[in-house]
């Protein structure tokens, strides 16, 4: 077999206006005829620039300064604007990251499909639109005559991604790059998103080269995997080889801290203890959305969903979006009043607490967001930000609160010369350390955590999560912690609730629910976990 | 759709309203100035205004005047034009082609030249291009319109004797008027567009169309130009309301017949009436205007079908 595509000592700089980043330094790889090839790294590690320099889409500024991209024989980096439009869609095609902006939003999804087969001659502008159904059925979209007539706002996230593998296989090309394709989705959609296109690429012998920072997705999709580390390759080869046996020290901490590939939780799991912090019984709540011919029309966020949390345990609420988890958790702290069912903390019932005692009793519950660049104040510095907390509460002195920064700082393990700094100058861990000593400012009794990780690289969520629970030892602390990831539940979680539809569908003890799940869509969502076939479950 | 209407019924009273108590408010008396123009001059008895006075109704309490007033422009009837004794309405429709002849010359001038330069400056592959063409908008709206008029006038009527510098006859006389309100309105319809493509072509369903294997030209004209077109309309809307109303410069420049020139007589000469039925109807075209903008937006863009409101665009844009 020869190479497909080979990449050779290829060197990206993007020319921007404050100076010169050099994104790529020295990236070789090849992808075979058929084989699925996964680019694994962080964010900043030049993945994504790399798999856009095969396809010639740099974005803005960004240069390629040396080595050599080179296509079925051909040196891509030579092609001119003409002949790149020959090789794009019908040589190599793209699947990009997030399908919910990825799709023109004023076309029908066939047109949009059909335009690949136009461009490229591939059929005329009457054959197209059967065409461009039956790609839209091979893509796995049911009633794919109907889907093709709608628009992509009509359709779920999954769906569109299904739209724009659509698109990739329209113009029967001989390699198809995957940039992230399901980080935007649901677990089980990405699971079946993933095998569908494995499926797919398999059928028709095309290649596949998956940029992704999950190391558990490469284990079990791609045959050899590239590691790539600060525009480097740091090592590539043989899936298992890489994995099983790591060479370098970079892989082998990815490996270590990909909460996919965890096989123990980072402390001994507890029993629900003796002290009852948080008791929610029977909690509803419905929203009314607009009203149409019957009347209102409403959707039950959260339905009947009951649990108790005992101090100094993590309850995990897991769900995927639309669950109704965030919902509850909001009510939990009193941000959302509930339909129906109560709320106890510590005791207290909070929806028949006037606002003022609730204000008071906020003091004991604290939330960290899952999204660190979103939830500090840009114009605080992040002094301010940690001691905002105390001055809403009227906390201590002005020095007295300029000390218990400090103190905060040390807890979350970030220098003291962070407090004089501004949020935009620290990375997405430092931020959601600072998110975290903000939340514990207060010392509260319960913190909610809603996908505190989500949003951060695989080795920084490792960090962030020890950091976790080693506060909740330090100062005995209860967490309610929302995630979508059943892996992170295994590192973390106690007890563990998993929410469906607004409905919690089965709760336990994390060991028991883990290694043996009672119903059948826990055990969907624990098959779905990438680099599941990897690890002893439980 | 239902309360789009009544919202658009509801404009047209207010512009009434608002016109009837502001021409109230306004110092002189319109029975003197009636006078003062039929007898040259000549001091008029108090026994003339009287009967002046009652004959346009205008020794009624406020509140009637403004009830019976209400009633008849309901029927289209605005009075009678106090200082010419035609009917108000009669005059403003003698008036109106010729300002929709300009105004509709104008419009179509203003987006082949704001839109022409917005496709250009973001389409050329030449940066220098882009940023020259890009940025005459900015310099185009800061033109005052009196000063393009006059400078057109100088070099194509006096200069080069090509177009004539006055008159509302025939299709030469339109040019110079349709340009420069073209001009400055364009300015504004291309900065808004070029703007709005230029955040289209960073979106990230531009990438994907470039990976099918689009050319330049699809993506730009196929793809980013309809997404980019709604804010540009909303605008295209607004001028056009605005464009009936605001030809007063350019109509006394070139001593054209029309609405601008009728209403700066009106005003400067205090007849209501006249002065009401240029500002009703100039509120009915707006509105009428606007609504049509609003029945083409879920034609551009799907999303907003079953929810046509300017809230629902500016919440997209």
């Amino acid at each position: 077999m020869s190479a497909l595509l080979e990449i050779r000592d290829l060197a990206v700089s993007y020319h921007t206006r404050t100076g010169v980043v050099r994104a790529v330094r020295s990236a070789s790889l090849t992808v075979e005829s058929g084989q699925i090839v996964a680019v694994v790294g962080e964010s900043g590690s030049g993945k994504s620039t790399t798999a856009h320099a095969a396809i010639g889409l740099l974005p803005r500024g960004g240069r390629i300064e040396a080595g050599a991209v080179r296509f079925d024989g051909r040196d891509l980096t030579r092609l001119g604007e003409k002949q790149w439009r020959s090789v794009r869609g019908a040589g190599i095609a793209l699947v990009p990251q997030d399908p919910t902006v990825s799709l023109d939003p004023v076309k029908r999804v066939g047109e949009q499909v059909a335009e690949v087969l136009l461009i490229h001659g591939l059929a005329t502008r009457r054959t197209a639109p059967e065409l461009a159904v039956a790609l839209l059925g091979r893509a796995g979209i049911a009633e794919a005559a109907a889907r093709a007539r709608q628009y992509p706002h009509e359709l779920s996230g999954g769906l569109r991604q299904r739209v724009l593998i659509a698109i990739a296989l329209a113009g029967e090309p001989r390699l198809i790059i995957a940039d992230e394709p399901t980080s935007a989705l649901d677990v089980t959609v990405q699971r079946e998103i993933l095998d569908h296109l494995a499926h797919l690429a398999a059928e028709s012998g095309t290649a596949v080269l998956l940029i992704t920072h999950d190391l558990g997705i490469a284990a079990d999709r791609a045959s050899h995997v590239v590691v790539m580390s600060e525009g480097e390759v740091v090592e590539q080869g043989p899936t298992a080889a890489v994995l099983d046996a790591p060479t370098q020290p970079y892989t082998r901490a990815l490996l270590a801290a990909a909460p996919s590939l965890a096989r123990e939780p980072l402390r001994p799991r507890r029993e629900p203890g003796p002290e009852v912090l948080v008791e929610v019984k029977g909690l509803r709540k419905t929203f009314t959305l607009g009203r149409n011919r019957t009347g209102p029309r409403e959707v039950r966020a959260v339905d009947d969903v009951s649990f108790t949390l005992t101090r100094g345990r993590t309850l995990a609420l897991v769900g995927e979006s639309g669950s109704g988890k965030t919902t509850t958790a909001r009510m939990v702290v009193g941000l959302e009043a509930p339909t129906a069912g109560t709320v106890t903390f510590d005791g207290h019932e909070l929806s028949t607490m006037g606002d003022s005692r609730l204000r008071a009793l906020r003091r004991r519950f604290q939330l960290v967001y899952q999204n660190p660049y979103a939830s500090l104040n840009p114009r605080f510095s992040v002094e301010e930000v940690v001691t905002e907390p105390l001055r809403a509460f009227k906390v201590d002195s002005r020095a007295g609160r300029r000390a218990r920064a400090a103190e905060l700082l040390d807890q979350v393990a970030l220098p003291v010369s962070t407090l004089a700094r501004k949020p935009a100058e620290l990375s997405g861990g430092q931020r959601q350390r600072v998110a975290i000593a903000r939340a514990l400012a207060l010392r509260p009794d319960l913190v909610v955590c809603d996908e505190p990780v989500s949003a951060l690289d695989v080795s920084v969520q490792a960090q962030i999560l020890e950091l976790l629970v080693r506060l909740q030892s330090e100062h005995g602390l209860t967490y309610l912690f929302i995630t979508h990831d059943l892996a992170v539940v295994r590192e973390i979680a106690d007890q563990v609730l998993v929410m469906r539809h607004g409905r919690a569908v089965e709760s336990g003890q994390a060991d028991r629910v883990l290694a043996a799940p009672a119903h059948p869509y826990t055990a969907e969502l624990l098959a779905a976990i990438p680099g599941a076939d990897r690890v002893p479950l439980g | 759709m239902t309360r789009r209407l009544l919202q658009a019924v509801a404009v047209i009273w207010a512009a009434f309203t608002l016109s009837f108590v502001i021409l109230y408010l306004l110092p002189g008396d319109a029975a003197l100035n009636r006078l003062g123009a039929a007898e040259g001059g000549i001091t008029a008895t108090p026994a003339e205004v009287a009967a002046v006075r009652a004959e346009y109704g205008l020794d009624d309490p406020l509140v009637v005047q403004y009830g019976k007033r209400l009633w008849a422009a309901t029927h289209g009837d605005f009075g009678k034009s106090v200082m010419t004794g035609d009917d108000a309405t009669g005059l403003v429709f003698d008036a109106l082609p010729s300002t929709l002849e300009i105004a509709a010359a104008g419009l179509v001038l203003a987006v082949l030249f704001g839109g022409g330069l917005a496709v250009l400056g973001t389409y050329t592959r030449h940066r220098w291009l882009g940023n020259l063409l890009l940025s005459l908008p900015p310099l185009g709206v800061s033109l005052p319109q009196f000063w393009v008029g006059l400078v057109l006038i100088q070099i194509f009527s006096f200069q080069l004797r090509l177009l004539p510098a006055l008159g509302t006859d025939g299709f030469a006389a339109l040019i110079l008027p349709g340009i420069t309100i073209g001009l400055p309105t364009g300015a504004i319809i291309g900065q808004v567009l070029a703007k709005s493509l230029r955040t289209q072509l960073a979106e990230p369903y531009v990438e994907i169309v470039l990976a099918k294997g689009a050319s330049r030209a699809r993506v730009h004209f196929g793809h980013a130009l309809r997404n980019a077109a709604l804010p540009a309309l909303t605008l295209v809307g607004v001028v056009a309301g605005n464009l009936l109303a605001g030809t007063v410069v350019t109509e006394t420049l070139f001593s054209r017949d029309g609405i601008g020139r009728l209403t700066a007589f009106a005003v400067n000469s205090q007849d209501i009436p006249v002065v009401q039925a240029v500002i009703v109807l100039s509120a009915f075209f707006f509105v009428t205007i606007n609504l049509v903008v609003d029945l083409i937006y879920p034609l551009l863009d799907p999303r907003l079908a079953g929810r046509v409101t300017r809230k629902a665009v500016a919440a997209g844009a």
